[in-house]
């Protein structure tokens, strides 16, 4: 993985001493609230319902075992021992204090860890395929564009005042795993007809209360062309942006306004010049980028046990087919770890839950560990021989449900048992759903399905994109949940249709079991998912089960 | 024919714990609502906004809220996101301001 160098370290550190003194000047008052609101933002401290929330970032998810390690101490001395990993695929600790925030950052710069860009209206943590280096499928590795990008937004002087924040997210393969085109920028690593890679770029996406599908911009952009490209992009932004409404400052409303074409065209004359002036990357911190993400040293272990394991032991051939899929070797797997236990929060570990995947990613995994937007942790390098024992470790620290995927496997924002913004609560909605449907074996029946659990319009949960989305709201003064149908993040992506009328709190679930049950009553095969069932029915079906003849004339 | 109106409480964040905190009548803050001043009109609830903002270096966020009453005619949450502040989050029962109510 990318390790500091002396100048990244020196910019955390600085920053470490900065915020340190903006803290203490608030503390003693010489700060007023107005002023320093803006600076804790730029530093990922929020106020929220109960506390103060601190969010670190982890770029393109990746974490090692020393970090994952620095991140449980942080938990437990200076918060209450867990943390909650996000669809941003970062990491948020809920019970901070004002005073202890610097030092907790102070320990992130140990490892080079940070918070910098993690709110505030700039360049976010860019995301990418959380089997990056691993998966089959993919053209090279995409962290490494994802790095450049990261170290050329850092504190980026023309773009730290964007009309609103700026999200980028990155693959390199045919299926998207990272819900790129949900992103202000989606960049696919795709090669030319004379196989040279570069990118296909695609601005606009986002979801939030103007849900959008990224649309192409360039289906083909040298690679050596990105900075001023996105350069370009960016600097159409910045100066046609909306700022006049928060609601539509996003680069999404701006594509939506004046149309891709017209935005490709202003693009492409700001990128003529960029490039002009362009004198390329430097070729040496290119190559030591690069070079930070070639490939681990696999090394090669007999299987015998491990096929022995899978055709004897039901739980752990269970959790293979689940929650682990193919890797670039035969003899390797990418191992998704679920956090999302039935009944637990969706996204928390606590610190020996963290300590442990970071000793098994030390011991059996090329000590990598990555975070999936879908609020799972990842160890993307595992020879299959040392799957059971993986396997066996993690069960003991409640780490080994199988149910990557499926119906229990649930996107949810804090909602409003955390965060001030929200409008009703998610983690209880999917924490219902999943002891609903809390038997694995009626959960693989059901098959591959995404429910995705947002507490306000901003969509944070990716509502509109779950093939099942969940918003909860405030209808005077009650908790009420909408349902959109037929979301979808992956590389066919399309924004979910509100199936109607809202549900009462304790009418939600009950609602999605009818969901289900219509589901499983209209497919086909077993073989066809829900979201195929849906595409090819149409909603109809789906609104029947969902509003029964009866309840539609009594709320009439 | 206007609504009647509700009384309002002024609450906000303790700036260095970040914790929920009530404006009483004593002039000060304390974390329990039942102690929270109680606005009963227009005029007294923009008084209270106005007390309860002079302590911008100890208290922030402040805003007024619309309170219901207890039984004994002290003040309580009215809207279920200000129920939630009274207790904290529903997933953890051992965090927030519910897991030190037992001696309510």
């Amino acid at each position: 993985m990318y390790d500091y160098t002396d100048f990244d370290r020196a910019f955390v550190q600085g920053r470490v001493e900065e915020f340190r003194d903006q803290v203490e000047r608030r503390i003693a008052g010489s700060l007023t609230e107005e002023e320093f609101l803006p600076l804790r933002l730029r530093n990922g401290l929020y106020l929220q319902l109960h506390a103060y929330m601190y969010r670190i970032a982890i770029p393109y998810g990746t974490l090692n075992s020393r970090k994952l390690r620095q991140l449980a101490m942080i938990s437990e001395r200076w918060d209450r021992g867990y943390g909650h990993f996000t669809t941003r695929t970062n990491i948020q600790f809920n019970w901070p204090k004002l005073r202890d925030v610097p030092d907790m950052m102070a320990a992130l710069a140990e490892v080079g860890m940070h918070s910098i860009q993690t709110s505030g209206n700039c360049v976010r943590n860019v995301t990418a395929d959380h089997f990056a280096g691993a998966a089959a499928d993919e053209i090279e590795d995409p962290r490494a564009t994802a790095e450049l990008l990261r170290q050329w937004s850092t504190d980026h002087p023309e773009f730290a005042w964007l009309p609103r924040k700026f999200k980028i997210g990155i693959t390199a393969a045919p299926h998207d795993r990272a819900a790129t085109k949900t992103h202000d920028i989606a960049l696919r690593i795709v090669r030319d007809a004379a196989g040279a890679v570069g990118y296909e770029v695609s601005v606009g996406g986002g979801l939030g209360r103007t849900p959008m599908i990224a649309k192409t911009v360039r289906e083909f952009l040298p690679k050596a062309e990105l900075l001023p490209y996105i350069e370009a992009i960016l600097e159409v932004y910045n100066l046609a942006g909306r700022r006049d409404n928060k609601h539509k400052a996003r680069l999404k409303i701006l594509v939506h306004e004046i149309g891709i074409d017209v935005v490709r065209a202003r693009v492409e004359a700001a990128f003529e010049e960029r490039l002009a002036a362009f004198r390329g990357v430097n070729p040496g911190l290119l190559a030591e980028i690069e070079a930070a993400f070639a490939p681990p040293a696999f090394v090669a272990l007999p299987t015998e046990d491990y096929a022995r394991a899978h055709a004897e032991d039901p739980v752990f051939r269970s959790w293979v087919d689940v929650n682990c899929v193919a890797h670039r070797r035969d003899d390797y797997a990418i191992a998704t770890i679920s956090l999302k236990p039935i009944g637990g929060t969706p996204g928390d570990a606590t610190a020996a839950q963290m300590r442990l995947v970071a000793d098994l990613a030390e011991a059996y995994a090329h000590d990598e560990v990555r975070v999936s937007h879908e609020q799972n942790l990842v160890l993307p390098h595992v020879p299959r021989a040392h799957l059971p024992a993986v396997h066996a470790a993690l069960q003991e620290v409640g780490l080994a449900t199988a149910n990557v995927g499926l119906v229990s496997d649930i996107i949810a924002c804090p909602g409003m048992d955390y965060c001030s913004l929200a409008t009703a609560r998610s983690i209880p909605i999917a924490q219902q759903i999943a002891e609903t449907f809390a038997d694995l074996d009626a959960q693989r029946d059901i098959g591959p399905l995404k429910i995705k659990v947002s507490g306000c319009i901003n969509a944070c949960g990716h509502h509109h994109v779950g093939h099942i989305g969940i918003l909860g709201l405030d209808r005077a003064g009650v908790e009420n949940y909408q349902i959109t149908l037929g979301g979808d993040a992956a590389e066919a992506a399309a924004i979910g249709e509100r199936a109607g009328p809202g549900f009462a709190y304790d009418e939600i679930v009950p609602a999605v079991e009818r969901l289900i049950e219509a589901y499983l009553d209209h497919r086909l095969e077993p073989g066809e998912s829900f979201l195929e069932a849906y595409r090819r029915l149409g909603a109809a079906p789906f609104k029947a089960a969902l509003y029964p003849p009866e309840e539609r004339s009594d709320a009439a | 024919m206007a609504r009647q109106f509700q009384p309002r409480m002024a609450t906000g964040s303790d700036l260095l714990e970040g914790d929920v905190v009530y404006f009483t009548s004593a002039g000060n803050w304390s974390r329990r609502i039942e102690d929270a001043a109680l606005a009963v009109n227009p005029d007294a609830a923009a008084n209270l906004l106005s007390r309860a903002s002079a302590f911008p270096n100890a208290v922030v966020g402040v805003y007024l809220v619309e309170a219901a009453l207890d039984d004994r005619g002290r003040a309580a949450p009215a809207h279920f996101r200000e129920v939630f502040r009274t207790r904290g989050p529903s997933n953890y029962p051992q965090h927030g301001r519910q897991a030190e109510r037992e001696h309510v």
